[in-house]
């Protein structure tokens, strides 16, 4: 999405458009089921995220969907020959220039589409370090998977150019909302207390009659978390280095203690995956009620964290 | 985490990639990192890798060695091929495939990415 604004003339870092949409989240969602896992999300789906950017920096986003194949490849050429860069949701499976291991069914991956040549495409992936280029075929197999969050061919572009906006009241409501997600969404599946569930149901894996099912159910939570995106520790360095920048954009010093500590927030979610990895690789006797017990911590960790960044806010804007 | 505690392990599942993350510098500030990768994300995505191998091994046919080759699993393949669950569930039987119409059995190769041909075994 950064990129995508890039391309528009609005220099805007990554971690400023993660920030600002009020991408970091949490979400346990056992009905969504991933090779018979549950869905775990570190932060809100892609879709949302590029909406909430669309609210605040006021783009004029177009999401279009496609029922036949033929249709969305032909708009994606239409679109491309008006000279737009177009964002693609697709399946990650499907993509040729993805390392094999990497390669699941994951319907929420996005990229970039900045060209075309005969019939390959010049894609721009933050998987890939580079460019890459994506054979027609396959991009088209990739766009229009089935399953759980099937893309549908979904593609979206910048109708208007963005307008560099007042960056503290705009960060002043991402952080109101990214505060109120973590800590009042009425679910209980969805931040701090999504946590505590994901808690409660690592600690029944103890009760586990498999135990290598088990440990793939902790492994799998693992690699939701950092595999997806940048990974790290599920997106929270990230939003540490937009307080940062928050910080020092707009002068309110505050945010970067604040940053300092949604730091070490990460670190212990590391310590979560490196215990994980050692229970997986049986280098340390397989405990579920342990890694519990560190899901519980950082909840509380959480808690008090997003609490404390509300009320910065709230004396910010005062 | 700070950047000298960026794990640079070589993850052998980036393929080679290098992986961006965020780590803090010596003055404080959060900032990009190249990462080679991290033995941790090795493991569990092995782990997922080679228990999909493992029921591709034990699968009973091809069509059921292709699924799980295709890293699917029966709700995937009945969505990708457009064919309801029950009846995925009763062609991964090496009798019910034998007895499959070709449109039925391109339907599955389609679906899968492989040949036709490739259906009929387990290579």
């Amino acid at each position: 999405m950064s990129s995508l604004l890039r391309h528009h003339g609005l220099a805007l870092s990554e971690p400023m458009a993660f920030g600002l949409a009020s991408a970091l989240a949490f979400a346990y969602l056992p009905f969504i089921r991933l090779n018979g896992l549950p869905l775990i999300a570190y932060r809100m789906p892609p879709g949302a995220i590029v909406r909430a950017l669309d609210r605040s920096l006021e783009l004029g986003v177009r999401f279009e969907t496609f029922r036949s194949r033929a249709a969305g490849m032909a708009r994606l050429d239409a679109l491309l020959g008006e000279g737009k860069v177009v964002g693609l949701q697709t399946s990650i499976y499907w993509l040729p220039y993805i390392p094999p291991d990497l390669r699941f069914h994951f319907n929420a991956h996005n990229l970039l589409v900045y060209g075309r040549e005969g019939d390959e495409y010049l894609v721009s992936d933050p998987v890939a370090e580079m460019p890459v280029r994506c054979a027609r075929q396959d991009l088209e197999k990739a766009r229009f998977a089935t399953g759980v969050l099937a893309p549908k061919g979904r593609l979206y572009y910048l109708t208007r150019a963005p307008l560099p906006g007042d960056w503290a009241r705009l960060a002043q409501r991402a952080l109101a909302r990214t505060a109120h997600v973590m800590l009042h969404t009425p679910l209980p599946l969805v931040g701090v207390r999504g946590i505590r569930w994901l808690a409660r149901a690592v600690e029944r894996l103890s009760r586990a009659e498999d135990e290598a099912r088990a440990l793939l159910y902790v492994g799998h939570i693992v690699r939701m978390q950092e595999e997806i995106g940048t990974g790290g520790a599920g997106f929270r360095f990230m939003y540490g280095a937009f307080l940062q920048e928050l910080a020092a954009r707009t002068g309110y010093g505050a945010l970067d203690a604040h940053a300092g500590r949604l730091v070490e927030i990460g670190d212990d979610w590391q310590q979560f995956a490196f215990a994980a990895a050692k229970m997986i690789k049986r280098r340390i006797a397989f405990e579920p009620p342990a890694l519990a017990a560190r899901l519980r911590d950082i909840a509380a960790r959480e808690q008090r964290f997003f609490h404390d960044l509300n009320k910065a806010r709230l004396a910010w804007a005062a | 985490m700070r950047k000298r505690d960026v794990p640079q392990e070589g993850n052998a599942t980036l393929g080679g990639h290098r992986k961006a993350v965020y780590a803090v510098g010596e003055d404080g500030k959060l900032r990009i990192v190249r990462s080679r990768g991290w033995e941790v994300e090795e493991v569990v995505t092995r782990q997922a890798v080679e228990d999909l191998e493992r029921r591709a091994r034990e699968a009973r046919s091809p069509l059921e060695y292709h699924m799980y080759r295709a890293r699917m699993d029966v709700a995937m393949l009945a969505a990708a091929a457009g064919i309801w669950r029950w009846r995925v569930r009763r062609h991964l039987r090496p009798q019910a495939f034998a007895r499959l119409p070709v449109r039925l059995r391109r339907r599955y190769a389609e679906a899968l990415g492989v040949p036709l041909a490739a259906l009929e075994r387990i290579d």
